[in-house]
């Protein structure tokens, strides 16, 4: 622990930082442009410059210079801020300073430190340079001529994206941050050099123009575009939501969103449900709440329980899940699922259907086994934390199922089961590399569980968890990847076939044979709707999307950022989501439905309010009095031996872009298929 | 004046074969093996005793910078040796005829330098434009090779040793040392930051040091001939032999080998036939390369070429390259056109020096019209000070310092041009 002097005042501080981090330590606050925590460190904007005794007659940048036992630092010495001026007259020489046209205006770095460190006048009397914007895709809109050439996006992009896309070409003024051949950065994770870029070279394409940030009002919540959720905040104006950022969460995503979760946010515009809609003479026709239960009702009432079907959707909240099995429940109905896609989850140990590592845990792990999963599109944040352990060195990646690029050198071992097989009985080479690794990590995902198989696919992988020493006093190594944000919810309040119960493949079943006369969708639209048969469907959601389309009664629900709920990521930890404005129209939160609805099919839900419901919820799983904690879980029995398929796992998701009503009502999400996938481009004459 | 038998560079016109048995002939490779026979500790030391301070421009100490390498090597982290031979300096050219008349001693140096800091590889990085010399360059080290004095066994000493030729690309800033490891590594050529330096931490993170060209080719001859041999030539601090280089305004232009700490007349008038229209027609004189200030000629009368002379004179001896100019001179011109140089060669990585570059040429290029106002010379003071000590390297310095020396020494010059141009649009105006 080096002890140092700052502005004359003693400190001491963990070894191994740099004199900035002691200063901010201390209370000093140094201005930086290219220096950021989690990048390495460039050294070339020189805003950071402190005088430094012992040291050169100069001044050094401090972001650069380790701590050292005895140093002093002086950080407000005529020097240093002659220099610190120096450098401010020199970015602002070649800067536009159009500000008031600028969407980074009220946010910006430069902005805001040129208010400390700007002489009020310029020297500079010859021409400003100019600087060709580049396209970066439908996400990014460039202002190359803003540019300070900090390089953290090029920095980044390199480091925590993985993708080797942007550089700089050109040498001294004419030096130009860009992607050298035009093209649309390749990453799930491209629009976070946003966040980052100090100026406002690299801003929002959706949002330009759009708003400045003093009109904005900000509502802190949780993302559900995968499972991971990613701490955001909600920027409103008005009804709308303008935009999503991050919002830091160490454990969770450090400082990070995907692209899905920032741009999804415009797709909560478009198809919106805002009324109630009954079907009459086979055509949807907006009906008020009264008309709506009524048609229910008319139904409903005294129909026989086992012929009554619920199924969650991938975004439902946690409240809205409880309110619907209680209800089920009160109509004597055992067909409850909230796995849309058949998964082979829940009913064992906990610790079967979670992320038992954590997701910040994954930087003590030393090598993983990626079974059936594509983290880089089901869960961007997650991957970007393995790529950082990655980076790191000394960790060895195994992947079984489809080989795809995840922005890590990964060793692909086998397409499905069969290779499954090999490392479970210990004939696969890579399960000497698991044994001998420390903390090895086993990560399951959907592509391998949601399939007829799937029971043993768990089984199999919790046998080689167990085999290879993933599991011990101080360390979990098995994890079920998830990517939807309702999932683990579902599962922890036992949103699960009951006694006799019918899951999603025997309820469709049922259906299109007849036997079920009535189902209620939670904002379940990833099921063959065609399979429903003759059934009476109920569709609760936000969105009119596939469920929508097949439903009989339309109730219109609220969407993530339009209500008070609660969602537990993939590792079991809940978070509760922010309202950040009224859901459109006639919409209601969710619970509030099936908590009216309750009352006329003559099975009154006992609560009133939302406490009163989530003390309900935490009567049936402590994990929701257990708010921002992933609660760890006992290891136990969960999975069925058995013979696995030979057909190869699949990755579930085609289109990262477009997963879920949400996404795939937004534009900005379409354009990003277009462009970065290629995904519904019209053929031109050059195509052959 | 320097004996022609205290020579190191004895070939230095290129006037003898340049090949092995011609460098041979001249005592190159005289039993190398002997040398390293004496161990790596004895090189350093020796090298230390004679004072030999870096020939690139820096003048550190060689054999403290020598000394800075790990004692041992690790077994994961081995070491390297970079020769800078990406001479670009303007107005320097010795470099490139050592390696075009006298390759051999550049390439002795090496196996003499990387034995003594346990190197096994060693890379030299000549510059792109330098195409002939790379080839001279690649011969020497292939005739080296076959003659078992490199490789495996080099000179028969059990040390294995690689010397490895690399082409640089023609930028300026790659003869910046931690550039050119970037370079080196593949990556675009921009300065690191130090610490860490490359003692501990240079190319592909393993313990490197990187010498000028001259630096090596004279260690082999100081092992040779003695520490007190070379010591025995110049001032205290300033030893040794030096090739000085003269172009400009001077009879006879030529690259010399000369005593540390000859007077800067004496080199002009002895070696290159003296200024053109005689020393009272000297207006000024760039004593070491491009980047160092100029002096005028009251200065030029008596001042000694070594580190510590011209350093009191606020100028440095940089690379030894001397440029003449005589009165036929637009010295702001002459200024203007190096500022050129630094905006052109800037590498853009940190602010000051990519802002700063740009309009320091700016400014001068008005300046030489005389287009501007008196305030704005202090301006541009001020911007090279602002620009001077703020960057990661040594570029930033060197575009300002000679904008500093130009304001020093010709600032009535200047104004001059400003009121003259005033003056003369007025009586235009009338």
């Amino acid at each position: 622990m080096p002890k140092l002097k700052i502005d004359g005042k003693e400190i001491e501080v963990p070894a191994g930082l740099n004199v900035l981090q002691a200063c901010e330590l201390a209370g000093v606050e140094i201005p930086r442009f290219c220096y950021h925590e989690r990048l390495s460190v460039a050294g070339n904007c020189r805003m950071c410059l402190v005088e430094l005794k012992p040291g050169p007659p100069k001044p050094a940048a401090s972001c650069a210079m380790p701590v050292a036992e005895g140093q002093e630092v002086f950080t407000n010495t005529p020097m240093v801020r002659k220099a610190r001026e120096g450098v401010m007259e020199f970015l602002l020489i070649n800067h536009p300073l159009d500000c008031p046209i600028c969407d980074q205006g009220g946010e910006c770095d430069l902005q805001d430190q040129s208010m400390a460190y700007g002489v009020g006048r310029s020297r500079f009397d010859e021409n400003k340079r100019a600087v060709k914007d580049k396209d970066l895709g439908p996400l990014v809109e460039t202002h190359m001529t803003r540019c300070i050439h900090c390089t953290r996006c090029i920095r980044f992009s390199t480091e925590v994206a993985g993708v080797e896309e942007m550089g700089a070409t050109g040498r001294g003024e004419h030096m130009e941050v860009g992607t050298y051949i035009e093209k649309c950065l390749t990453s799930e994770l491209s629009a976070n050099i946003i966040d980052l870029c100090p100026v406002g070279a690299l801003t929002s394409k959706p949002y330009a123009f759009a708003a400045r940030p003093w009109e904005l009002a900000r509502t802190e919540t949780v993302d559900v575009m995968d499972a991971v959720g990613s701490n955001i905040r909600v920027d409103t104006r008005g009804t709308a939501v303008m935009r999503v950022l991050p919002v830091l969460n160490e454990d969770i995503n450090e400082e990070w969103i995907s692209d899905k979760t920032r741009y999804a946010c415009d797709g909560l515009r478009r198809q919106r449900l805002d009324t109630p809609f009954v079907r009459r003479d086979g055509a949807l026709s907006p009906a008020n709440w009264d008309e709506a239960f009524a048609a229910i009702v008319s139904r409903l009432r005294g129909m026989d329980g086992a012929k009554i079907a619920a199924i969650a959707g991938d975004l439902a909240d946690a409240e809205a899940m409880c309110a619907l099995k209680d209800l089920m429940e009160g109509l004597g109905s055992p067909n409850v699922d909230c796995r849309q896609d058949g998964a082979a989850l829940g009913g064992g140990a906990r610790s079967g259907w979670l992320f038992n590592t954590t997701i910040a845990g994954i930087e003590n792990a030393d090598a993983v086994l990626i079974v059936g999963s594509d983290p880089r599109r089901e869960a961007p944040i997650i991957n970007a934390r393995i790529r950082k352990r990655w980076l790191r060195g000394g960790f060895k990646a195994g992947v079984v199922g489809p080989n795809i690029d995840l922005t890590y050198s990964t060793e692909h071992l086998g397409a499905g089961p069969q290779t499954l097989k090999e490392i479970a009985d210990g004939s696969h080479p890579f399960c000497g590399t698991l044994k001998a690794a420390e903390k090895p990590m086993i990560v399951v995902g959907q592509g391998a569980l949601a399939r007829a198989d799937g029971a043993a696919v768990l089984a199999a992988a919790r046998k080689i968890a167990e085999d290879c020493g993933a599991v011990t006093d101080d360390w979990n190594g098995f994890n079920v990847l998830h990517r939807a944000a309702a999932r683990v919810g579902g599962l922890e309040l036992g949103l699960l076939p009951g006694m006799g119960g019918r899951d999603v493949a025997s309820i469709l079943d049922g259906a299109s044979k007849g036997e079920i006369d009535a189902v209620y969708l939670l904002g379940a639209d990833e099921i063959p709707m065609e399979r429903l048969g003759k059934a009476f469907v109920i569709y609760q959601g936000h969105h009119g999307d596939a469920g929508a389309h097949r439903a009989d009664v339309i109730l219109p629900g609220a969407a993530y950022t339009e209500k008070n709920a609660t969602y537990v990521n993939t590792e079991g930890r809940a978070q509760r989501g922010r309202r950040a404005v009224f859901p459109p129209g006639e919409a209601r939160e969710d619970w509030t439905i099936l908590r009216a609805l309750s009352d006329p099919l003559g099975c009154k839900l006992p609560y009133d309010d939302i406490f009163a419901l989530r003390r309900r919820m935490a009567g049936i799983s402590p994990v929701f009095d257990e708010i921002g904690l992933a609660v760890p879980a006992e290891w136990g029995a969960f999975g069925t031996a058995g013979a696995m398929d030979d057909a190869s796992f699949a990755t579930p998701i085609a289109n990262f872009y477009m997963t879920d009503p949400v996404s795939r009502a937004s534009e900005t999400m379409a354009a990003c298929s277009r462009a970065v996938l290629g995904l519904g481009r019209e053929a031109t004459g050059t195509d052959g | 004046m320097l004996q022609d038998k205290d020579r190191i560079f004895t070939n230095l016109y290129g006037v003898h074969d340049w090949r092995l048995d011609g460098a041979r002939s001249r005592g190159d490779w005289d039993d190398t093996r002997a040398i390293l026979g004496k161990g790596r500790e004895w090189i350093v030391e020796e090298v230390k005793q004679s004072g030999l301070r870096g020939r690139g421009g820096a003048g550190f100490p060689a054999g403290m910078k020598w000394s800075f390498m790990p004692k041992e090597v690790d077994e994961k982290r081995p070491h390297y040796l970079v020769v800078n031979a990406d001479e670009s300096e303007p107005g320097t050219c010795k470099d490139r005829d050592i390696i075009r008349h006298d390759p051999h001693k550049l390439v002795e140096g090496c196996l003499v330098a990387g034995f003594a800091m346990g190197v096994h590889t060693a890379f030299i990085y000549i510059r792109g434009e330098f195409v002939r010399e790379a080839q001279v360059l690649q011969a020497a080290v292939d005739e080296a090779y076959e003659a078992g004095l490199l490789g495996k066994d080099a000179c028969g000493s059990g040390w294995a040793m690689d010397v490895v030729v690399h082409r640089g690309a023609g930028a300026y800033i790659c003869g910046e040392e931690t550039a050119m490891l970037e370079s080196l590594e593949g990556k675009k050529g921009q300065p690191r930051i130090k610490p860490p330096f490359p003692a501990a931490m240079g190319l592909y993170g393993c313990p490197t040091t990187i010498n000028n060209v001259e630096t090596i080719a004279v260690a082999p001859a100081i092992c040779r001939r003695g520490a007190s041999w070379f010591a025995g030539f110049g001032r205290e601090n300033n030893t040794g032999t030096k090739v000085f280089c003269i172009s400009g305004h001077v009879n006879n232009p030529c690259n010399v080998e000369e005593e540390m700490s000859i007077p800067l007349k004496e080199l002009i008038e002895k070696h290159a036939g003296g200024v053109r229209g005689g020393w009272n027609n000297l207006k000024a004189v760039i004593p070491g390369g491009a980047s160092v200030p100029l002096l005028p000629k009251s200065t030029c009368d008596s001042v000694l070429m070594d580190f510590d002379a011209l350093r009191e004179v606020k100028s440095g001896l940089g690379t030894a390259a001397v440029i003449v100019m005589d009165k036929s001179t637009d010295v702001v011109a002459a200024i203007a056109r190096l500022s050129k140089f630094y905006m052109h060669e800037s590498c853009g990585q940190c602010t000051p020096c990519r802002e700063g570059t740009g309009w320091m040429w700016r400014v001068m290029e008005r300046l030489v019209r005389g287009d501007a106002e008196i305030a704005e010379i202090d301006a541009l003071l001020d911007v090279t000070k602002q620009v001077e000590g703020h960057t990661i390297c040594a570029l930033g310095d060197a575009a300002a310092w000679p904008i500093q020396g130009l304001v020093r020494h010709f600032r009535d010059e200047i104004e001059q041009r400003i009121v003259d141009r005033k003056t003369h649009s007025r009586i235009q105006a009338a």
